[in-house]
């Protein structure tokens, strides 16, 4: 089959929330609830968690005008729509930046180990999407949890070349069941995002 | 290699998702574009095969619509009081790269009224809000990919970049694919506007065809005679490649 082009992307641009969080930019009565509002929506399994960062740009100003995407396994490494997944969890948030501090926060439960096409493993990880004003093409990275055995084994982590960079991935515990996960656009401290 | 008839054409394979295709992208850095200077990721990403990770997506059903979602032009104001503007209708077809459809496929769309205003406190253009007329819609793909819309059509509004920049008429598109690899948010252009390359955000892309492929042409075929134009946006998203086994099995 012969490859098509694939559709430019474009920024999402300030106004991302009237089309993605109505109700949250204050256009109500559209939808009933914004969506990925919710990723826990029963009695679900595992370990709750919080996760929560703030997305920086090159001088260190949080976005206030972003838009993060969440998706992730449930807590058995099982993802919504694959057979026998939590039907308590629907794996998917969604959360603009907050227009006073620029954070964001998942309400959610601590992913499972995933499987590696090749076999093995890849440690409990959460994919996050960060649209905004100025960012031409979504960014995708990984939250991955800095307290976990599983990523001295994982096979992304393992290929990054700039070993000091990991710690860029890393979710990093702050209390009970809180992880902090700071995501930097550009400098010292830059990200590191895929093209997967 | 000889091929028999493909029975795999309308089947999604079980392969990997084959990568972004950089060329038909923006760049992350465009200094015309000047928000992008401190917002441009400078280290290059980072590729790896994709897995169930990026295979999987969350799915949205059709039961989670209401009946006017994918109509602008009723959904914010109150019963029986139109959007105004003229009125438009915006269809296509979502497929992917290798020409399946994309069954299922969560479209979001979000746009200025007519007069070139968005509903958001934000926002300081003279232009007036519309009352009746709130900005967002979604649709969700048929079978064969297809999609359709109601709203009005966008103005172009000036936004605070260089001294003088007006955005060509656009609608904004948020498209969820089968896969979490296939998530895009794009911007719709109207044929005909001579905005379009005028504009930084779409100077960010550099291939003029690319370009070329967010413009929607009038479609007279799909207009509703006395009532509302068509304009037809077709959107390409990643596909998945055959896996090793299923290229077998089809070269035999």
């Amino acid at each position: 089959m012969t490859d098509r082009p694939e559709s430019a992307s474009q920024t999402a641009g300030p106004y991302v929330h009237i089309g993605c969080t109505p109700n949250f930019a204050g256009i109500e009565g559209v939808y009933p609830e914004d969506l990925g509002a919710r990723m826990i929506t029963g009695e679900v399994t595992g370990r709750r968690i919080t996760l929560v960062g703030q997305v920086l740009d090159g001088t260190g100003t949080p976005l206030r005008d972003a838009m993060v995407e969440a998706w992730q396994a449930d807590a058995a490494g099982r993802y919504a729509g694959q057979e026998g997944h939590d039907a308590h969890f629907t794996g998917f948030g969604r959360c603009p930046t907050s227009e006073t501090d620029g954070s964001f926060r998942f309400e959610t439960v601590m992913p499972g180990a995933v499987a590696w096409p090749k076999g093995g493993l890849q440690a409990p990880h959460v994919t996050l999407w960060i649209v905004a004003r100025g960012i031409n093409l979504g960014l995708h990275t990984r939250a991955y949890f800095a307290d976990a055995p599983e990523n001295d084994s994982d096979p992304v982590l393992g290929r990054i070349e700039h070993k000091v960079r990991i710690k860029t991935l890393m979710a990093q515990p702050e209390g009970d069941d809180v992880y902090r996960f700071n995501i930097h656009l550009q400098g010292p401290e830059e990200t590191i995002f895929f093209d997967c | 290699m000889p091929r028999q008839k493909d029975p795999i054409m309308t089947e999604i394979p079980k392969g990997g998702y084959a990568g972004r295709q950089p060329q038909n992208h923006p760049v992350a850095l465009h200094p015309p574009y000047r928000t992008s200077v401190k917002r441009s990721p400078q280290a290059a990403p980072i590729s790896f095969p994709t897995t169930l990770s990026e295979e999987t997506a969350p799915v949205f059903g059709h039961s989670m619509l209401g009946a006017l979602d994918g109509d602008l032009l009723h959904n914010f104001g109150p019963q029986d009081q139109s959007a105004i503007g003229p009125r438009i209708i915006v269809h296509g077809r979502v497929q992917d790269q290798f020409g399946r459809p994309v069954a299922g496929a969560l479209i979001e769309v979000w746009q200025a009224n007519a007069g070139g205003r968005y509903r958001h406190k934000k926002e300081g253009y003279i232009a007036p809000l519309d009352p009746n007329f709130g900005g967002c819609g979604r649709v969700i793909t048929g079978a064969d990919g297809s999609y359709e819309f109601r709203t009005v059509l966008p103005g172009p509004y000036p936004w605070p970049n260089g001294p003088n920049d007006w955005r060509p008429a656009h609608i904004h598109f948020s498209i969820f694919g089968a896969g979490f690899a296939q998530r895009l948010i794009t911007q719709m252009y109207f044929e005909g506007d001579p905005l379009i390359w005028r504009c930084p955000i779409v100077g960010t892309i550099a291939d003029t065809s690319a370009v070329e492929r967010l413009i929607a042409p009038l479609d007279m075929e799909r207009t509703v005679p006395m009532d509302a134009r068509a304009y037809r946006f077709d959107i390409t998203l990643r596909g998945r490649r055959q896996t090793m086994f299923e290229n077998r099995m089809e070269g035999l």
